[in-house]
This record gives structure tokens, C-alpha cells and sequence, in this order.
């Protein structure tokens, strides 16, 4: 058993094997995400309240959850690589940075985009809101805190302990619509008992949820290999590899 | 439903429009870049792997 996780944890082997699932993962990410537009945009009715402005919402939903989600993960892989110093788990860890920081900023954006017709306000100072943007400003920090200093082990257990720090910020986001009175409204799907939403509009919502994790899981290969290539460069198999090119 | 009435999204056509460019903007960004890196790298790692060859 120990010795699969080695070998899966070897740079060499996670670089073949990510190469192979990547084209998979593509696939399946865009067969989702279509399915999820045609029934978010075309399929589902518009809503009583909010018209057609609410369509926003499968992109700003799916997108703030991934940038919790991506966060956590961030974390998670940055305790393993500081508790059992493995590489993989620091590559993915600083991999996931860029791919969380995007994912934070589209669901301020879109929020942003969703909120002036609603609200009629493109931001307020709110609890939802601000710490949603102490989230992007955490992620920016990693990334800026890994790439200030040369040495990558270092960088990497120099940011894992950052990130770890800044997971107190995940339940304030999620609670903040119950702990605080907000604009924001309040959570339709992960509440206790039946979701509260359309079944027309619930569908293409996970269809995208499902989607934007699969696309997560995509870039963060993605990224990883790069970071795989760039650490062991000097090793006789990257090598080998590159020349083959 | 018309094409019209779709791209005029009931009057909040700038809004959701917006939204899914930016999402798709960055979307595709995410997957280019890493992508441009990889192919960067790989270059580079040959060229420097020739350079030592020659001079060892």
C-alpha cells in the first residue's frame, strides 16, 4: 500500500499519468458545461422575481464554490507536503493558487454584474461580499508569497502555512449570510431539507458545478506538470523527455 | 424563443452577457497559459541539455 502511494507520488509517474487523464478530463468538462449552458440558458424559465438576470447565477454559484472548494484543497495538500515532505502534494498545492484566485474573481465579478440590476448596487461593503474579496486577497498572497522566494521547498512550506492560516476565512464565508444580516441572500441548495430551487433551474446549476470541478481538476494537472518540469529539470528523465520534443 | 428574444436576455442582456465573457475569458486563459508554459519549458530544458553536452 505505501509503496502505490510512492509511486503515485513520484514526479516522473504523476507526469505520464496526469498527460494521459488530461485530453479525459477536457472532454468531460465541456460535454458538462454545454449540457449546462443549453439548460441554464435556453432550457430553464425565466424567474418570477429576477427575470432573466438570474441566468448569472450558473456561472457566480458554481464559481463561488469552487473558490472555497479549490481553497480547502490548497490547504489540505500544502499540511501534507509540510508533515511528510511530499513534492507532488507542494505542486498541487501552489498549482491550485491560480486556478482559486480566478475562480474568486469571477464570482465577484459576476456577483458584481448580478447584484446591480438586483440590488442596485454593483457592491456593498457587506459580510458575504468582503470576505469573499479577503478570500481573493489571501490567494493573491500565496501566489505572491511563493513566487518572492528562490528556493521552492522553502517557498512551498512557507505558503502552506499562509494558506493554512487563512482556511479560518472558509466557514466565515459560508456562515455569513446566517451570522450576519447581509444583502445577500441566503443558501437555496446546501441547506437542510429539500433545496428551496426550481428543479428547472437546480439541474443545469449542478450540471455547471459539475463542470467547473472537472475543469479545476484539469488546470490543476495542468499546472502541475509544469511545476514538475520546472523543479526537476535537472534530473536525466525531464531531460530525455525534452529532447525527444 | 426567437434569436432576438434570446440575445436580450428580458432587458438584462449586458449583464448575463457580460458575465459569461468574463467567465469564458478567464476560463480559457486558465487552460492556454499552463499550456504555452509546458511547451516553453520543454524547449528551454532541451536547449540548456545540448549547451551541456557540447561543454561538458
Amino acid at each position: 500500500m505505501m509503496q502505490f502511494f510512492h509511486k503515485m507520488a513520484s514526479p516522473r509517474y504523476f507526469y505520464g499519468l496526469a498527460g494521459r487523464l488530461i485530453p479525459w478530463l477536457g472532454a468531460a468538462c465541456l460535454l458538462f458545461m454545454l449540457a449546462g449552458l443549453y439548460y441554464g440558458l435556453i432550457e430553464a424559465p425565466p424567474d418570477y422575481q429576477q427575470g432573466d438576470s438570474y441566468r448569472i447565477m450558473f456561472i457566480h454559484v458554481p464559481a463561488a464554490w469552487m473558490s472555497m472548494f479549490v481553497y480547502v484543497v490548497m490547504a489540505g495538500a500544502g499540511l501534507i507536503g509540510l508533515v511528510w515532505h511530499i513534492k507532488l502534494a507542494e505542486m498541487i498545492a501552489i498549482s491550485s493558487a491560480t486556478i482559486g484566485a480566478s475562480f474568486t474573481f469571477l464570482a465577484l465579478v459576476t456577483g458584481s454584474l448580478w447584484g446591480k440590476p438586483m440590488w442596485g448596487t454593483w457592491w456593498v461593503w457587506d459580510a458575504r461580499l468582503t470576505s469573499e474579496l479577503i478570500l481573493l486577497f489571501l490567494y493573491l498572497g500565496v501566489i505572491a508569497l511563493y513566487n518572492a522566494i528562490d528556493d521552492k521547498r522553502t517557498a512551498a512550506r512557507s505558503t502552506a502555512i499562509l494558506a493554512l492560516v487563512g482556511v479560518v476565512n472558509i466557514p466565515i464565508i459560508h456562515f455569513s449570510v446566517e451570522w450576519w444580516n447581509t444583502l445577500h441572500q441566503g443558501s437555496t441548495v446546501t441547506k437542510l431539507g429539500a433545496p428551496s430551487i426550481d428543479i428547472s433551474m437546480l439541474i443545469p446549476l449542478l450540471l455547471m458545478a459539475v463542470a467547473f470541478k472537472l475543469y479545476y481538476a484539469l488546470v490543476v494537472l495542468m499546472r502541475a506538470r509544469c511545476e514538475v518540469l520546472e523543479r526537476e529539470r535537472n534530473t536525466q528523465w525531464v531531460r530525455e523527455l525534452a529532447e525527444q520534443k | 424563443m426567437s434569436l432576438n428574444e434570446f440575445l436580450h436576455m428580458g432587458g438584462y442582456a449586458f449583464y448575463v452577457w457580460t458575465s459569461y465573457g468574463i467567465a469564458l475569458i478567464i476560463l480559457l486563459a486558465n487552460i492556454l497559459l499552463p499550456a504555452r508554459q509546458r511547451r516553453k519549458l520543454l524547449t528551454d530544458i532541451a536547449r540548456s541539455a545540448r549547451r551541456a553536452r557540447r561543454n561538458p
